[in-house]
């Protein structure tokens, strides 16, 4: 029979929902650099300068090809030997929007080169320049398809938060560890961390989908 | 002959300077020559149709007019100036792309797909170019877009997105646009080859009240050589990247002189 206890249930309910609200502003805040960061490395690999692309797509293939693990520390511990001394929050934000922005750029550039050519040969035959074609024809076009791979990386940043425990953030999972070494009882802050996850993505991966069908259905790109 | 930049003038001018100028045009990819050292003049409100086999080069011409292609050599004058390239200490230099962006601006051209945009409505599509390129205030360009989806007779379709229109109101609409530019220049390639032969009609009666109202200048790649016939000034037999007979259409079509053109022609006219 499960060893649990409701009253402790109760002691440590509020503390846990407090660290709720640091997990959503962690993925949260890492998501929104990830998807302004995520298209600057998208269309920085689509200038005409080869440099500019080489240097880009080298550091998104180095992202993507290492643990999120081990950019959290180094931006943390060996960032200021760099000179970058950040606090736990913004070496995690950094961190944490750095890596999802490496996957988001490849969403984004699935979405943009599946834009027919001839939307781009239409825009110069009306004579857009660049930014105009990009910002007018080809984003709006490439955004509904890449939104559902942009939708999963929404639930994996936050199922990659706890990582940010490891440099001190006071999330869910800091919060559940430091409530369970204080009481040496794990089982119900743990669970309630699943619970409490499960809350969150559920209903964000059901608001994904609603909103990719509403946005689709506004563009007229579906019948 | 050996052509140099030299060969080629700064500007156009004198009496009877065409609306476009193809000088010495050459055209490859990698080792495919597919125009080779074109020389076509097209007059103001002239209006041009280009036939010939697949493959000859035809689509090439109207892209390289419209900058979607570059070219290897000679130049193209737009309006009696270089479209290509641009005048520089005395000599004609690689265009730039703001000079490719202002010549480019005198020219429209339509799709045998169409490339609507589709996530923009009839009328949104034909509003985009003057309010983002000529700066046109949203009722000004409303109005204009109105106009012109009257006149291809698409005004009641204003709302609609391309998905929920058939090829042949889509072609309308992507006049429409091009026009709404008004542009000097229309280039049309195969506008109805994509199009079920019952709404052919539609599209091509538009491009007939085309030539009759306006001074547009228009090249025109088709395969209807009835429609051809009936609208050109002139017309181009193109076979493998070269013009290889011109004229105007009852001289070419009735009487070609070339053993070429007599075969494209009969092949046509049979499979017809
Ligand atoms: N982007 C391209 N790359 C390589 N070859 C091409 C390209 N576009 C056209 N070509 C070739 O150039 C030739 C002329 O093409 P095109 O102008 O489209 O002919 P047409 O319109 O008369 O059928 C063809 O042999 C075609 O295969
Ligand atoms: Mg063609």
């Amino acid at each position: 029979m499960l060893d649990w206890k409701l009253d402790f249930t109760w002691e440590i309910l509020p503390r846990l929902i407090a660290a709720a609200g640091n997990t959503l502003v962690a993925a949260g805040g890492g998501y929104l650099v990830a998807v302004v960061l995520g298209l600057v490395f998208a269309l920085a690999q689509r200038t005409p300068s080869r440099t500019l692309t080489f240097i880009v797509r080298e550091l998104v293939e180095f992202v993507r090809s290492t643990p999120l693990l081990l950019q959290i520390f180094f931006i943390y511990y060996v960032g200021p030997q760099f000179g970058l001394r950040l606090s736990p929050w913004a070496a995690g934000l950094i961190a944490i929007g750095l890596h999802y922005a490496a996957y988001l750029s490849e969403v984004y550039r699935g979405g943009i080169e599946n834009v027919p050519k001839g939307q781009w040969e239409a825009a110069r035959a009306i004579n857009l320049s660049t930014v105009q074609t990009y910002r007018r024809i080809i984003i709006p076009q490439a955004l509904p398809p890449a939104l559902a791979g942009m939708g999963n990386y929404l639930v994996g940043i936050l199922k990659d938060t706890p990582m940010l425990s490891v440099i001190g953030v006071a999330e869910l999972m800091h919060t559940a560890n430091s409530i369970g070494a204080d009481n040496f009882r794990y089982l119900e802050p743990y669970t309630i961390v699943g619970l409490i996850f499960l809350a969150i993505s559920l209903p964000t991966a059901w608001l994904i989908r609603r909103f990719d069908k509403a946005l689709r259905r506004k563009m007229g790109l579906t019948r | 002959m050996k052509y140099d930049m030299s060969d080629y003038p700064l500007k156009l001018e004198g009496d009877n300077v065409p609306m476009v100028r193809f000088q010495n045009v050459t055209k490859k990819y990698g080792q495919l020559t597919v125009l080779d050292g074109l020389n076509l003049d097209v007059a103001e409100g002239e209006m041009v149709t280009i036939i010939g086999p697949s493959g000859s080069g035809k689509t090439t011409v109207l892209r390289m007019l419209m900058t979607l292609e570059t070219i290897d050599s000679g130049v193209i004058y737009v309006d009696g100036e270089p479209l290509t390239h641009m005048e520089k200490n005395g000599r004609l230099v690689r265009a730039s792309a703001a000079h490719l962006r202002k010549i480019r601006s005198k020219i429209g051209m339509c799709f045998q797909h169409f490339n609507l945009f589709p996530h923009m409505t009839a009328l949104g599509n034909c509003m985009e170019g003057p309010i983002q390129v000529l700066g046109l205030s949203k009722e000004k360009a409303e109005k204009r877009a109105l106009e012109l989806l009257d006149m291809v007779g698409m005004a009641e379709k204003r709302d609609q997105h391309p998905s929920r229109l058939s090829g042949g109101q889509q072609q309308r609409v992507a006049i429409a646009r091009a026009l709404a530019m008004r542009p000097k220049v229309m280039l049309f390639d195969e506008v109805t080859s994509a199009l079920d032969p019952e709404v052919i009609s539609e599209v091509t009666s538009v491009i007939r009240s085309l030539v009759d109202q306006h001074n547009l200048t228009m090249l025109m790649v088709t395969h209807q050589i009835g429609f051809a016939r009936e609208i050109s000034d002139r017309i181009c037999f193109f076979f493998a990247g070269q013009i290889e007979e011109q004229g105007a259409p009852k001289i070419l079509l009735d009487s070609p002189q070339n053993d070429r053109t007599q075969q494209f022609l009969s092949a046509v006219l049979d499979a017809n």
